[in-house]
C-alpha cells in the first residue's frame, strides 16, 4: 500500500564537515528508509515517470521491489534497461526528468527515483554483483572510441549480444567525465571502478593510452578487422573568455583543476605526485554543474572565500538545484550579476585580482532568459588569487580531424541520425556529447544504447 | 608493459631510455612526444620521442633529473617498466627540402632536435647542426648529431669544447662563413629558445622552436599547456609543441612554467630525502 509519508531526505554529512573532506556527500538510504519511500510509490498503471527518463527505465517495477525488500531483483530490472545504475542514480538531473513526470508530484513531493536507484545498485554491489551469463561469440567485432558514459554503455549492450569489444581511450583510466570531471564527493571513483569491472568481466577489453587520431585512425581500424566503429569521444575542449588576462598564473579551465584533483588526485599532494596550486580566494567563472564541482573543490582543497561569478541571477544557474544548495551550505559565496572584463597579474605574472562589472536583468532573449545588461560605471576590482574558467567545453576534433568524410556541424560536432546514430560513414555510429554538445550522464548512456542496437542490427548484415 | 630494455647515461643527470611501445613505434615521427608515467602515483611528463625502432618496437627518449618526476625516471634501470606510455602526440614536423637548415639543441634540447635533423637530411637538406651545452661533460648525443649532419658546431658557456659563448655564437660563426640559411629549429631551454629568436628575427630567418609547457593530458582537453603566439591562445600539445619562434610570447611561456615551483621542490624533497638514505645503507 503507498504510504502517505513525505519524500524521505537524503542523509548527508554535515557541511562543515564535508567541505574539508572529499568523502561523498550525500551517504544513502538506509534499506528502511528505502523501503518506506519505494512505498510512496502508488505504482500507477500509466506510469508518467518513466517518460521522462531518457532510457525509459521500468521505475514502478524497480521500486516495487525494494518495497518488497527484493532488492537484488531491484537492481536486476534496473540492468535491464542502465548498465550504470549506481551512477545515475547519483548523478541524472532527476528533478528535470524522471522526477518532474512523477503524478505524486503534482500535489506534492515526487518519490525519489534516483535516491532509490541508487539505493538498489549500491546494495547490489555491496551484496556481490549478478554474474552476467556469456553470450556465445558472433565472431563480429567492434572498436569504440572513448570510454566516458557513452562508450561504456554501448560497449556493455554489444559484450551482451556477443560481439566482441575493444574500447580504446586516450587517458590512463577509462571512465571520461565521470572519472576527470565529477568529483569524488559527488561520484566515489570506486563506484565507477566497479561498474568498469563489470563490463571486462563482461568480457569487454578496455585499452587505455590510445588517442586515436595518432595511434590509430578509425579507417585503420575499419581496415584492421574491426566490423564498425562508435565514436563517444565527448565534448573535452575547454572554452575560455577571450578577456585579457586569461593566460596568467592560477587561470584554470574546469578541465585542468578537476582533472588534477580528481583524475591525478592532487587533494592527496605530495602522496600522489601531481600538484595543485590555490590561492585564498577564487572565483568560479559560470553557474552549471561543472563550475559548483570546481568551486566546491576549491574549498576542499583549503580556499578560504570560493565566489562562483555569474552573469545572470539565481534563478538562471543552469547547475541542477542540489547541488546549488550543497554549494551554499558549504559556504560557497554567489556573485550573482557580475561578469569579469578582465583578469590581473602582478609583476611575477600570477592573479591578483579580476576587473568585473555589475549587470542587471533586461528583456528576455531569444532563450527567453531575461538577458543581464551591463550596469554602467559598476566596475570594481575583486582580489583573487585562482580563477577557474567554467564556461562550457566544445568538441575536441583528435578524432573528427583525421576521419575523412565524417559530417559535422558547424561547431564540429558530430552529425548522427537521433535515431540510429549513424554517422556519414557506413559502419560508424556515433553517441554522447560529442555529437550533442555538453549534455548529461543520461543522454550519453541513452545515445549509447540506441547505437548498439543499430550496430547489432548492421552486423547482420555484414 | 612498457619496459626499459636500454639504459645509458649521457651526462650527469641525463638519462636515454630505449623502452618497449611497439604501437607509438609503428606511427611516431620527428617533432612528436609521448606522455609518461612512472608509476601508479605518478604525474603525467611529457618527453620528446628522440628516435623509434619500428621493427624492435622501441621508442627512445632522453631525460634530465630536473625535478621529482624526472628523477624517478632518471632512476630506471633495465627491465623497469612504465604504467603508462601514451603518443605519438603532438604535430610531426613538417619535413621537406628547404636547402640550407640549421639544428639547435641546447642541453638536453639536443635528443629531441636529433630525429628532425636526420629527418631533413634524409629529406635533402644540408643540415648544419649547432650544439650547446654548459661545459664539455654535458655536451650529449654528439655523436649520433655528427651522423645526422653534414657539419656540426659546438658552443659551450664556459669554452670547455668549441666555441665559448651561447648557440648565438654558434649561429653567428655559420653566418660569418656567408652560409645563407633557410629554415633554423630551435630546441632547448626556453631561455635559449628566446634568444634565438631574437637573434633570428631582424635577420628574417624562419625559426621553429619547440615549447615545453607544463601539460597534463596532452589531448587538448585542459589548456594547461597553453601559450600565446602572434597574441593568440594555442595549446602546446595539439597546436604545436613547434612553433614559429618570432611569434611566441616567451616571457609569458617561462612564467607559466614556473607556477608550480614551490610545490615541486616539495615533492623533490620527498626523493632527495629517500635517496640519502639509500646512500646511507
Ligand atoms: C565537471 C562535470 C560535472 C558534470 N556533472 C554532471 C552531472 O551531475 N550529471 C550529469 O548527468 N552530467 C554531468 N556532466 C556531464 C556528463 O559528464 C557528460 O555529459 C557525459 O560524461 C558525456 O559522456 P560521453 O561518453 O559522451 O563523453 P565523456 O564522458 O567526455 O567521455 C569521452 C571519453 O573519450 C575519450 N577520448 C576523447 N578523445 C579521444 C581519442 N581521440 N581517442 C581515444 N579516446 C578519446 C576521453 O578521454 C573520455 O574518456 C558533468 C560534466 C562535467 C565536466
Ligand atoms: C612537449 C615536451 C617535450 C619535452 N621533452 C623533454 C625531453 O625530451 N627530455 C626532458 O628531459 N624533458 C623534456 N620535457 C620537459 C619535462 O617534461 C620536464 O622536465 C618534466 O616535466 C619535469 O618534471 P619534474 O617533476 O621532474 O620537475 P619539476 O619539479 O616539475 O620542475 C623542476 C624545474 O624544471 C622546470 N620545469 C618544469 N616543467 C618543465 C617543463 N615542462 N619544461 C621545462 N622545464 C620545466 C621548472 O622550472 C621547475 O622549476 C618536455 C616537455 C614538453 C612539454
Ligand atoms: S536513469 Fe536517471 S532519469 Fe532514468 S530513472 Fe534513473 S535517475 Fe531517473
Ligand atoms: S509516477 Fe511516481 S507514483 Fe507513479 S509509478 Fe512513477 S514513481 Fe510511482
Ligand atoms: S596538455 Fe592538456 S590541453 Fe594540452
Amino acid at each position: 500500500m503507498a504510504s502517505k509519508a513525505p519524500r524521505h531526505e537524503m542523509p548527508t554529512q554535515e557541511a562543515k564537515v564535508r567541505a574539508q573532506n572529499f568523502n561523498e556527500v550525500a551517504l544513502g538510504y538506509s534499506a528502511e528508509t528505502a523501503i518506506e519511500e519505494a512505498n510512496r510509490c502508488i505504482q500507477c498503471k500509466k506510469a508518467k515517470c518513466i517518460e521522462g527518463c531518457p532510457v525509459g527505465i521500468d521505475i514502478p517495477k524497480f521500486v516495487k521491489q525494494i518495497a518488497e525488500g527484493a532488492f537484488s531483483e531491484s537492481a536486476r530490472i534496473l540492468k535491464e534497461t542502465n548498465t550504470l545504475p549506481a551512477i545515475c542514480g547519483r548523478v541524472c538531473p532527476q528533478e528535470s526528468q524522471c522526477e518532474s513526470k512523477c503524478i505524486l508530484g503534482v500535489k506534492g513531493e515526487p518519490v525519489a527515483i534516483g535516491r532509490l536507484e541508487r539505493f538498489a545498485a549500491d546494495h547490489e554491489m555491496a551484496n556481490g554483483n549478478t554474474k552476467y551469463e556469456k553470450t556465445k561469440p558472433t565472431g563480429k567485432k567492434v572498436a569504440i572510441i572513448g570510454a566516458g558514459p557513452a562508450g561504456l554503455t554501448c560497449a556493455a549492450e554489444l559484450a551482451r549480444e556477443g560481439h566482441g569489444v575493444t574500447v580504446f581511450e586516450a587517458l590512463h583510466v577509462p571512465g571520461g567525465v565521470l572519472m576527470y570531471g565529477i568529483p569524488e564527493f559527488r561520484l566515489p571513483k570506486n563506484v565507477v571502478q566497479q561498474e568498469i569491472n563489470n563490463l571486462k568481466d563482461m568480457g569487454v577489453e578496455i585499452l587505455t593510452n590510445q588517442v586515436v587520431g595518432k595511434i590509430t585512425s578509425v579507417k585503420e581500424l575499419l581496415e584492421n578487422g574491426y566490423d564498425a566503429v562508435f565514436l563517444g569521444t565527448g565534448a573535452g575542449l575547454p572554452y575560455f573568455m577571450k578577456i585579457p588576462g586569461e593566460n596568467l598564473n592560477g587561470v584554470y579551465s574546469a578541465n585542468e583543476f578537476l582533472t588534477r584533483s580528481n583524475l591525478m588526485k592532487a587533494y592527496d599532494f605530495p602522496n600522489n605526485d601531481t600538484p595543485i596550486k590555490i590561492g585564498d580566494q577564487v572565483a568560479v567563472l559560470g553557474g552549471g554543474n561543472v563550475a559548483m564541482d570546481a568551486a566546491r573543490t576549491a574549498y576542499r582543497l583549503g580556499a578560504k572565500d570560493v565566489y562562483i561569478v555569474y552573469r545572470r541571477s539565481m534563478n538562471e544557474l543552469p547547475a541542477r538545484a542540489e547541488e546549488v544548495h550543497h554549494a551554499e551550505e558549504e559556504g560557497i559565496q554567489f556573485k550573482i550579476l557580475t561578469n569579469p572584463i578582465a583578469i590581473n597579474g602582478d609583476e611575477n605574472g600570477n592573479v591578483k585580482s579580476m576587473t568585473c562589472l555589475k549587470y542587471e536583468l533586461g528583456e528576455p532573449d531569444a532563450s527567453g532568459r531575461r538577458r543581464p545588461v551591463a550596469i554602467e560605471g559598476s566596475e570594481f576590482e575583486l582580489p583573487v588569487q585562482t580563477v577557474v574558467v567554467s564556461i562550457g567545453q566544445g568538441p575536441n576534433p583528435l578524432v573528427t580531424t583525421t576521419t575523412p568524410g565524417l559530417e559535422l556541424n558547424k561547431w564540429g560536432n558530430i552529425v548522427a541520425d537521433e535515431s540510429t546514430m549513424a554517422t556519414s560513414i557506413p559502419g560508424v555510429y556515433a553517441g554522447g556529447d560529442i555529437v550533442t554538445g555538453a549534455a548529461t550522464v543520461i543522454l550519453a548512456m541513452g545515445a549509447g544504447k540506441t547505437a548498439a542496437a543499430s550496430i547489432n542490427e548492421y552486423l547482420k548484415t555484414k | 608493459m612498457y619496459r626499459v630494455v636500454k639504459r645509458r647515461e649521457l651526462a650527469e643527470a641525463i638519462v636515454l631510455l630505449e623502452v618497449e611501445a611497439p604501437a607509438v613505434a609503428k606511427k611516431a615521427q620527428p617533432g612528436e612526444f609521448v606522455i609518461v608515467r612512472q608509476n601508479d602515483n605518478s604525474e603525467r611528463i611529457p618527453l620528446t620521442i628522440m628516435d623509434f625502432n619500428r621493427e624492435k618496437g622501441t621508442i627512445t627518449i632522453v631525460i634530465q633529473e630536473v625535478g621529482y618526476s624526472s628523477a624517478l625516471i632518471t632512476d630506471m634501470q633495465e627491465g623497469d617498466s612504465f604504467v603508462d606510455f601514451v603518443g605519438p602526440l603532438g604535430i610531426a614536423t613538417e619535413i621537406e627540402n628547404y636547402g640550407t637548415v640549421l639544428c639547435v639543441g641546447g642541453g638536453v634540447g639536443i635528443a629531441p632536435i636529433h630525429p628532425i635533423a636526420r629527418g631533413l637530411k634524409e629529406a635533402g637538406n644540408k643540415v648544419i647542426s649547432v650544439l650547446g651545452a654548459r661545459s664539455k661533460d654535458l655536451m650529449i648525443l654528439e655523436e649520433e648529431m655528427r651522423a645526422a649532419s653534414d657539419e656540426v658546431v659546438i658552443a659551450t658557456d664556459d669554452g670547455s669544447y668549441g666555441i665559448k659563448g651561447f648557440v648565438t655564437h654558434g649561429i653567428q660563426s655559420i653566418l660569418d662563413k656567408g652560409v645563407k640559411i633557410d629554415c633554423i629549429w630551435a630546441i632547448g631551454p626556453a631561455i635559449m629558445m628566446k634568444s634565438v629568436a631574437n637573434f633570428t628575427r631582424p635577420l628574417g630567418i624562419k625559426t621553429i622552436v619547440s615549447m615545453n609547457t607544463i601539460m597534463v593530458d596532452g589531448t587538448g582537453m585542459c589548456g594547461a599547456c597553453r601559450l600565446e603566439v602572434d597574441g593568440e591562445t594555442k595549446f602546446a600539445c595539439v597546436d604545436g609543441p613547434e612553433f614559429d619562434g618570432h611569434k611566441v610570447d616567451f616571457d609569458l611561456a617561462m612564467k607559466r612554467s614556473g607556477f608550480f615551483r614551490n610545490e615541486e621542490a616539495v615533492a623533490y624533497d620527498k626523493i632527495k630525502s629517500c635517496k640519502s638514505g639509500k646512500e646511507g645503507k
